[in-house]
């Protein structure tokens, strides 16, 4: 087995953010918003630095999708421990209309490219929450699939995973290659100390694009609109029970 | 200095003690519930019986009470019915008697000192406060003013029975000009909240505690509150543009100018800036705001010996500049707590000393690439051992909580006593390895945090129950140590009840009788915050 391990990154609006969404409706406010990794992407390459230096695999690449500015996001990956980084431009129109489809098409070609053994992504994005992309992966390339990962572990060529389900947990034994989706009780991110926050400025970031891994950027859904969620309506005190029940019928409820 | 006025002191508490017969008249027994358990929330079989129990640290074996204890109720008039129907009328609904609701506010949030307050006032307008005021002026009646209770040196509750007045309702924001950045509140605006309205129109306040989610703008002001951001944005004494106090007799005095320079005439505000309560009461503020930095960085980082972190502070300075906002440190022991109090993990490796450094500044590429280079020079030059940087706000708020909740954590510990110094800045740690030397092994945990930027040192002590003979082995030691390099017995708690007596360490006696007089001009009768603040011996 090639010991390689392939790290999806995508870089989100900072989960603190107070979302805004543009004027016109076409998506939200991302100018000058503070960006930062998806909590659940930092899982993904704190669980394969971790397998690393177990010994169990011997290189942890970071991949990620966008502009310019995905390398921040690759570089904070290095700085957690990753070897070297791939960075898939997309810009513009494509950009916008980037989703779990053509991400994942993009990583199941650079799997096979690298020869990877083991692709480990978050389970979801927190803009999107699709939950897709590491399903269609494995699809794409019919490789067994071990999502919502709460702990992973490497048997020879066959991995163990303990899943997180609606029941509980449930526990299967996949072969390598294969596709794990991390969910929050995996593993606890590290800080990127500053020794590796250094050194990570020497790694390596290979600039790529759709095309040359014979991807089609197209896509397939439209958004229409974006809206905020319903504003929250104070509430109402009343004195008595007779002025609730008077309320409630007010407003039709009852 | 410090010694003649511990003979003087020693000398007439002596003479009080000596008779037999306690000083309590009888009402006044009455209403305190069993010896030794007022203001102390000690077990009763530590207490010595039969000798006036005012105590609050008992001095080691003898009879003679420690500064920080209580003084005798002075003559004030009781609560009357009479009383009660008046502040009824005036404050409808909010006039509060009951035992169980006045629980929270007769305790300070050490839960170190008790009161006896039987009412608890919650006006809503100056007009209020004012007519509050002018009545138990002309009653006699002792008045507490009371914002968030977040205050450490139990200057916030009553002693005795003295009326609970609450800024908790005057919570309404007058003004904000996004222009100046000027912003006018009442006093009873809580600091979290006066953020985040600041923050949603692009500026920020110029003062952060981490009492910010229940302390309120007056009392931040009325003890002339320090917190994280003096290192960058100076004292409210230089950002409160202008103040509206009520007077012990219920005048208003409105100063509550919102204009960057004025200076016509002596400058009132400054003497109500830090009164802690003793000299009015704060009913508004307008203070000047800073812009909201676009970018925020942290940093926190790990040095092994104190000289190399105040090395790092000073290449700090030099390196990040302008765009130095904090500059905070906490040692080892500290670390230990968090770890093991409230699970906090280090987010590097095991040091003797860490660093939160914060920078804020308009462009985050400028402040990044300083802050890079920094971090090289520092790491390179061997002044730091290890780090980590975080420009994500979860990441900010985690690594801030390291030294915000320091403080939380001690509370877990046990038993805690709370020094807060100001000191030549290279003296800071001595104090702790000092005092560490002199306790030995008496005390559970000794530990030192704080603006080390300010010159501030937070030296904290702690032991499973509270313990006389441990309190008569760091003070006066603390005391004398601090007085000794010219330095402040505190930096920024201010007096309150615990510390009014130690004054003399930091003030000469010619500077504490000024004060006196000009405690008597504002507040003849003495209603205002009684016991607090001036020493006992002023009266």
């Amino acid at each position: 087995m090639s010991g390689r391990v392939l790290v999806g990154v995508k870089r989100v609006i900072d989960y603190a953010v107070k979302i805004r969404v543009k004027p016109d409706h076409s998506g939200v406010v991302t100018d000058g918003v503070k960006h930062s990794m998806n909590p659940f992407c930092e899982i993904a390459v704190e669980e394969a630095v971790k397998l690393k230096e177990k010994k169990l695999i011997k290189e942890v690449v970071a991949v990620s999708c966008g502009p310019q500015q995905v390398q921040e996001t690759i570089r904070t990956a290095l700085a957690m421990g990753a070897d070297r980084g791939i960075h898939v431009e997309v810009s513009g129109k494509d950009y916008d209309n980037m989703g779990p489809l053509q991400v994942s098409k993009i990583m199941a070609a650079l799997a096979k490219k690298e020869e990877a053994q083991l692709v480990i992504l978050g389970k979801q994005a927190i803009d999107d929450d699709c939950n897709q992309t590491g399903q269609m992966t494995a699809a794409l390339l019919d490789w067994p699939q071990g999502t919502f990962a709460s702990e992973v572990t490497l048997e020879g060529d066959k991995v163990k995973v303990v899943r997180e389900i609606d029941g509980g947990l449930e526990t299967i034994k996949i072969n390598t290659p294969a596709v794990v989706t991390a969910d929050l009780r995996l593993n606890t991110p590290r800080y990127a100390t500053l020794p590796n926050i250094m050194k990570a400025k020497k790694k390596k970031i290979a600039n790529v694009k759709p095309a040359d891994l014979g991807v089609d950027m197209a896509s397939r859904v439209e958004v229409l609109r974006v809206d905020e969620p319903p504003q929250r309506q104070a509430g109402m005190k009343v004195e008595t029970v007779e002025d609730l029940v008077g309320k409630l019928k007010e407003a039709g409820r009852i | 200095m410090a010694g003649v006025f511990h003979t003087t002191l020693a000398l007439r508490t002596a003479l009080r003690y000596l008779s037999p017969s306690c000083t309590l008249t009888s009402a006044a027994t009455a209403r305190l519930l069993p010896p030794g358990s007022r203001k102390l929330l000690l077990p009763a079989s530590s207490v010595q019986s039969g000798v006036c129990s005012r105590r609050l640290h008992a001095g080691a074996g003898g009879p003679t009470p420690s500064p920080a204890a209580a003084p005798d109720r002075l003559p004030f008039s009781k609560v009357t019915q009479e009383d009660l129907d008046f502040f009824k009328k005036v404050l409808p609904g909010r006039t509060i008697t009951d035992p169980d609701l006045l629980e929270a506010n007769n305790v300070d949030w050490l839960k170190s000192v008790r009161g006896y307050s039987e009412v608890l006032l919650r006006p809503q307008t100056t007009e209020e406060v004012s007519q509050i005021l002018r009545y138990c002026n002309s009653r006699n009646l002792a008045v507490n003013p009371q914002g968030g209770n977040t205050g450490l040196v139990g200057g916030s509750v009553p002693v005795y029975d003295e009326i609970i007045l609450s800024t908790a309702l005057m919570n309404n924001i007058l003004t904000f000009d996004g222009v100046s950045g000027i912003l006018t509140c009442q006093a009873g605006c809580i600091l979290e909240n006066l953020s985040n309205y600041l923050e949603e129109r692009d500026y920020i306040m110029p003062l952060d505690l981490g009492a910010k989610g229940s302390c309120q703008i007056g009392g931040n002001v009325a003890t002339n509150a320090g917190g994280l951001r003096l290192l960058r944005y100076g004292s409210l004494r230089g950002t409160v543009l202008g103040l509206e106090v009520v007077l012990a007799d219920g005048q208003v005095l409105d100063c509550l100018a919102t204009l960057r320079k004025d200076n016509t005439g002596y400058d009132l505000k400054q003497l109500f800036i830090g009164s802690e309560g003793t000299l009015g009461v704060i009913t508004a503020v307008s203070i000047l705001c800073p812009r909201k930095p676009k970018s925020v960085n942290v940093v926190f980082l790990g040095c092994e010996t104190f000289e190399q972190l105040l090395q790092t502070f000073k290449l700090c300075r030099g390196m990040l500049g302008e765009i130095l906002s904090a500059f905070e440190f906490l040692d080892s022991e500290c670390m230990r707590l968090l770890n093991t109090h409230l699970k906090l993990p280090n987010p590097i490796t095991d040091c003797p000393f860490y660093v939160v450094i914060e920078t804020a500044g308009s462009n985050p590429t400028h402040d990044e690439e300083k802050l890079h280079n920094f971090l090289e020079e520092a790491m390179t030059s061997s002044l730091v051992t290890d780090g980590t940087v975080a420009t994500e706000d979860t990441k900010i708020k985690a690594l801030w909580s390291m030294r915000e909740r320091v403080t939380e954590s001690l509370t877990h510990d046990g038993f805690t006593y709370k020094y807060d110094i100001s000191l030549p800045v290279e003296r800071i740690y001595q104090l702790v390895t000092d005092m560490r030397e002199h306790l030995g092994d008496r005390a559970k945990s000794v530990v030192g945090y704080g603006h080390v930027g300010d010159g501030n040192l937070h030296l904290n002590i702690t032991s499973p129950a509270k313990d006389p003979a441990l309190l008569a082995a760091i003070e006066p030691f603390v005391y004398e140590w601090t007085a000794g390099c010219q330095g402040s017995i505190s930096a920024e708690h201010g007096l309150g009840l615990k510390k009014r007596n130690y004054i003399y360490y930091s003030k000469p006696s010619q500077a504490v009788a000024l004060m006196g007089n000009i405690k008597a001009m504002l507040d003849p009768k003495g209603i205002l915050n009684p016991y607090k603040t001036l020493p006992d011996n002023l009266r």
